[in-house]
């Protein structure tokens, strides 16, 4: 219908409602600020406006709504971890998961896949069995299979891996998905918007101002590029951009930044069900509904502030896809990108209060933090409304390192960093 | 950056390096109260800048300083490290 659309285009009043309102100029004042409208933001907001009755609420955004490292990473959604908090703790996110589409009224394009994490050696699947167990004990599907399995369940694949890398077996986790990441970010955002939250765009925190400096302290505002805004209640969920909103408030913590790189291909038909990760190997992989794989592997090996792309990456990890799946050497590779991940110590996020009062962190979401968007949503806009940290995030706080009391996570990161 | 000045062998690809971390201070272990060693062993300086870190160039198991800057990735200058260098500097400061 072109002429439907020329008038549409030249109309002033758009008859079809946008997915957001936009607001010309910042508020004074909120009852809370949230900094980083990423998937956990919006989630944050979303929940604090259904669950909690808060909705004076101001997400700021210094690009655009998504565009960090929500809209970078792989997709996957697992809750087969090491740890009996981190195993409670995503499991309670895929649950949330299989409901978001209703939630949202928007197809999240959320697609049970089936999540193969393969053993090349004795002592990788001694941690697989031990990953099983824990799974199991908190009602997960997991379990350890033989190659024999694997090799029925992806026929394709080669098992031998050239010959040097065989697979011994593997750790198979039936509710492993994948969703459309945008969506995600889209569809707690459109929520959040219709109960009264604002989202502003292109809006970047330049200071956060307290009374009484470093610990102990307390909120009070936020200067941005926009003007200022008087709030007792931040919080930051800013992935990459974690350290130096910490420095803005003066506090200290161990997360360092790598860049973690990923890649798709051309879109193929469809001929990969299942998510398949190999530690060793350093790959992950699943098949998007568009038919493009889409390939990940370990962070970058030092620290950088920077979302460029590498070809030492994509040959890497076009290598080892090739001993896994020899087939694909005429493929080709339709795009390369990356994320600034913030990494933690022992591979578990950093959640809850902070010693600066009213300075709520939802961050150490390393490589690992889109699996847990709808978990954190909950959890942060709960420790933000009641401002006492939700029961499932007590293992993930923010001073556990000072009483060296780590969450020791890394056994289940996806691949060996 | 795809290439690193190796204070002994010169200019070398850096897929021949390996990153060791930023150059830290380790506080007496005996001395040092439990929250201050926790600060030195976890916590990082993780805000981006020009840092001076450890490299190694794993050919020749050379272990050198270099200063980076983690927002463009570009070196500014590598050298060998000299033990007690930081404290004659501030001395002559």
């Amino acid at each position: 219908m072109p002429l439907r659309l020329i008038k549409f285009a030249l109309s002033r009043k758009h008859p079809e409602p946008r997915m957001f309102t936009r607001h010309e100029r910042l508020k004074p004042s909120y009852d809370v600020v949230i900094i980083g409208a990423g998937g956990h933001g919006c989630a944050a907001a979303y929940y604090l406006a259904r669950d909690h009755g808060i909705s004076d609420v101001a997400i700021l955004e210094q690009g655009y709504l998504g565009g960090g490292n929500t809209g970078r990473n792989t997709t996957i959604i697992r809750s087969n971890y090491l740890t009996p908090e981190g195993v409670q703790f995503y499991d309670e996110s895929v649950r949330l998961w299989q409901d978001l589409s209703q939630d949202f009224d928007l197809n999240v394009f959320y697609s049970t896949r089936g999540h193969f994490t393969l053993a090349h050696t004795d002592a990788a699947m001694r941690t697989m069995r031990w990953r099983a167990e824990v799974n199991r004990h908190f009602g997960v599907a997991s379990e350890a299979i033989d190659s024999q399995a694997v090799r029925e369940a992806i026929p394709m694949m080669d098992i031998t891996c050239g010959g040097h890398a065989p697979v011994v077996g593997a750790l198979y986790h039936a509710p492993g998905a994948i969703a459309r990441h945008d969506a995600v970010a889209w569809g707690y955002a459109r929520g959040a918007d219709r109960r009264g939250v604002e989202i502003h765009q292109n809006t970047q925190v330049l200071a956060i101002e307290l009374e009484d400096h470093g610990c102990g302290g307390r909120v009070a505002g936020v200067l941005t590029n926009r003007g200022r805004i008087a709030t007792r209640k931040v919080l930051c969920a800013v992935a990459g951009y974690t350290p130096r909103l910490l420095a803005m408030v003066g506090l200290r913590s161990p997360i360092y930044v790598h860049p973690l790189q990923a890649m798709v291909s051309e879109p193929l038909k469809p001929w990969l069900d299942p998510i398949i990760v190999s530690g060793s190997l350093h790959v992950y992989v699943s098949q998007s509904a568009r038919g493009e794989l889409v390939m990940g592997a370990s962070l970058d090996p030092y620290e950088l502030h920077s979302t460029r792309s590498t070809l030492d990456f994509a040959e890497a990890l076009a290598a080892h896809m090739l001993e896994l799946f020899p087939f694909l050497s005429d493929v080709k590779i339709n795009r390369q990108w990356a994320g600034m991940a913030d990494m933690t110590p022992d591979f578990a996020p950093i959640m809850g209060l902070t010693p600066v009062h009213g300075f709520y962190l939802d961050s150490g979401w390393g490589t690992w933090g889109f699996k847990a968007t709808p978990v954190c949503g909950k959890t942060m806009s709960h420790t933000v409304a009641k401002d006492a940290a939700h029961p499932l995030i007590g293992a993930f706080a923010f001073d556990r390192f000072a009483r060296y009391a780590l969450t020791g996570e890394k056994g289940a990161a996806s691949v060996g960093h | 950056m795809k290439l690193m000045t190796c204070p002994i062998n010169g200019p070398r690809l850096i897929s021949e390096f390996a990153y060791g971390g930023e150059m830290r201070e380790m506080p007496d272990p005996v001395a040092v109260s439990d929250a201050a060693w926790a600060d030195y062993v976890f916590n990082r300086n993780g805000v981006p800048g020009v840092k001076k870190e450890w490299w190694c160039h794993t050919p020749s198991g050379v272990w050198f300083i270099a200063e980076r800057d983690t927002t463009t990735d570009t070196i500014q200058r590598t050298y060998l490290y000299q033990p007690g260098a930081r404290v004659r500097a501030e001395r002559a400061a």
